[in-house]
């Protein structure tokens, strides 16, 4: 009824779609709504279990049953997880791995496809036409684990960035977004004397940043959840991602590796490998829970033109 | 006009491409890297048809034609694989392909911004969790002290409490549900970017034309969004057989193998565990023959049916 102080038309228009809402649209209404939230609760509810556990004393977490809250709060999982040997040297190689991965790759697919992306380019049907190829057949698993291997990238911090700094498919939702930049302002750039490199750097890359941000996000996240190129390009635990470490708990739960491991969980006997494992868990997540809500408005609209044009 | 000579035209494309030597080299940085990493691996596709060992280059291994293949014909597990990949991999076309449509339609229909604005956000999260995480979260709940087991007996459902993940019997179920679990709402995106797209005077003469909310989803929005759709079920038939390695990887273990081995694992386990390089090279290259002919006839029979279609 508030809707009747406020301006005459408004309000007309208002009533007669209220009106316009027949019975059947009225349940279909409630009841979507109540699809939603139970996706939304199906959706948090693990994530919220593996939190509350992890923050619970090991020991009474065997006995089950903390569903919503904590029972017997404490950090001891927690100061337990960064007090394993090789943990945190492992958080520091998909730190390492995740900035510098991403950079480089950002920099270098951004490159080739601004230099892609000018109609101009002699030779860019061929350019594409390459790319499209590697798009629908690729030589599989062992081919490529033997060309790492004969490129020497085995055990070496390199295997993480090197392979990864170029994919097709992002090169062409960068296309797609340089396309829709005006022209004028390389142009302007050009009659400055600029090259057409300094103009990709001091030009276009500021332009972007929607799309930048689209594309660092999918590769971040691809580079921070990757466990398979820890597993089988690298046996050094030093360089060692976590997810990597965190595979080889799970994959091999029934050994307590991961209790052995714990030096701190001796003294305090309140840690277990389960409650370890799922504060290992928190820890390996919370990082990319904290960033993805303040990019996604871009990651929409670059999946847009990823999948408009792509 | 005189037609210029073939000296002529070579010296205007040397001409071109001296005038863009810095957009050539940005390119080509491209060009050689897809080079190395895409096309000297599917050079490497070679070996499926040689012996190829260790200490021998791969053109210095023998050749020996389709033997690998052969073998892996008369493997007896030829048959669970194919089985295993098959069955995962079309049950979550059948299922997990319709169910982010519904949800984008669902979503869209939601009459509070706020509320819409929440669910996205909500069911993007389990995109960003790694599957060692939610292979963790699962074995956690599965296992005969697990959640999933607390809740069956409370409902009388069990008498007794079991291992889920130790039962081949559950497996394609739980990697199916799994599956939908992260990405329904990933995958909704761009049915919901395209919904976004749609014209508003299409609703507006609908609604002219007396059409309510379930006449406009099905007449106005489903057909607006059908090149989208369609596109994405091409892409999806290709990748039948990719049946989600990374998943199966963390789920499987020795009492679930009969259930769990699909091609990608098996690959996995000759070649890089066994160290049969050639075998699981032909068995990989078998599994691409495949999915490119389902590519290709996905393609043409969805080009026949609607119009729309990849090339």
């Amino acid at each position: 009824m508030e809707h009747l102080y406020s301006k005459g038309g408004e309000v007309v228009f208002k009533l007669f779609k209220r009106n316009r809402r027949t019975t059947s649209e009225y349940i279909f209404d409630n009841i979507n709504i109540l699809i939603m939230l139970f996706i939304c609760a199906i959706t948090i509810y693990p994530i919220w279990y593996v939190l509350v556990n992890s923050l619970n004393d090991g020991v009474d977490a065997m006995r089950g049953g903390i569903y919503w809250w904590p029972r017997e709060f404490t950090l001891e999982n927690y100061k337990a997880v960064f007090e394993t040997p090789g943990i945190v040297t492992s958080f520091g190689v998909t730190i390492a791995k995740t900035v510098i991965g991403t950079i480089t790759h950002v920099f270098f697919t951004a490159m080739v496809a601004y230099a892609i992306s000018r109609r101009d380019l002699y030779g860019r049907n061929f350019y594409m036409l390459v790319g499209v190829i590697t798009m629908f057949f690729s030589g599989g698993l062992i081919p490529y684990f033997l060309l790492i291997r004969d490129l020497g990238l085995f055990d070496n911090f390199l295997v993480y960035i090197i392979p990864t700094m170029f994919n097709f498919f992002h090169l062409i939702i960068f296309v797609s977004f340089f396309r829709e930049l005006p022209t004028s302002l390389e142009e302007a750039a050009k009659i400055d004397g600029a090259n057409d490199f300094m103009i990709f750097i001091k030009v276009i890359i500021p332009l972007s940043m929607p799309v930048i941000a689209t594309i660092a996000l999918f590769q971040g996240v691809y580079q921070w959840n990757d466990y398979f190129a820890g597993v089988i390009f690298v046996n050094n635990p030093d360089l060692q991602p976590i997810q990597t470490y965190l595979y080889k708990v799970v994959a091999e739960s029934s050994s307590n590796q991961m209790m052995t491991n714990a030096a701190g969980s001796i003294a305090t006997k309140t840690v277990t490998s389960q409650s370890i494992k799922l504060a290992t868990m928190v820890v390996t997540t919370l990082p990319i829970m904290l960033v993805y809500p303040f990019l996604q408005k871009y990651f929409v609209k670059g999946m847009l033109i990823g999948s408009v044009k792509g | 006009m005189v037609e210029p000579t073939k000296k002529e035209k070579f010296k205007k494309i040397k001409k071109t491409i001296i005038s863009q030597k810095y957009l050539q080299t940005m390119a080509l940085f491209g060009v050689v890297w897809m080079f190395i990493f895409n096309y000297i691996p599917m050079y490497g596709l070679i070996i499926a048809f040689k012996e190829y060992s260790i200490i021998k280059t791969v053109s210095e291994a023998p050749w020996v034609g389709l033997m690998q293949f052969k073998e892996f014909l008369q493997d007896e597990n030829f048959w669970i694989v194919l089985k295993n990949t098959l069955g995962i991999s079309l049950i979550k076309l059948i299922i997990g392909f319709p169910l982010p449509i519904i949800f984008a339609l669902l979503l869209n229909e939601l009459t509070s911004m706020k509320l819409k604005k929440a669910v996205q956000t909500i069911s993007y999260l389990p995109h960003f969790i790694s599957w060692v995480v939610l292979g963790g979260i699962l074995t956690t709940w599965l296992a005969d002290i697990g959640v999933i087991n607390d809740i069956l007996l409370g409902l009388g459902l069990i008498s007794e409490r079991t291992n889920f993940l130790a039962e081949p019997d559950n497996f394609w179920a739980i990697v199916i549900l799994s599956d939908i679990w992260k990405e329904l709402g990933w995958s909704a995106i761009i049915y919901l970017a395209a919904i976004a797209g749609v014209s508003p005077e299409l609703y507006e003469s609908s609604t002219i034309d007396g059409a309510n909310r379930f006449q406009k989803m099905w007449h106005v929005t489903l057909p607006s969004i059908r090149p989208t759709i369609t596109i994405l079920f091409i892409l999806a038939v290709s990748g039948v057989l990719n049946s989600n390695f990374d998943q199966i990887l963390i789920l499987r273990n020795s009492l679930n193998e009969s259930a769990s081995n699909v091609i990608d694992i098996y690959v996995y386990q000759m070649g890089l565990q066994n160290a049969r390089y050639s075998y699981a090279t032909a068995v990989g290259l078998l599994k691409a023959i495949i999915a490119f002919i389902l590519l290709l006839s996905a393609n043409k029979i969805v080009k026949k049916l609607n119009g729309t279609s990849l090339f």
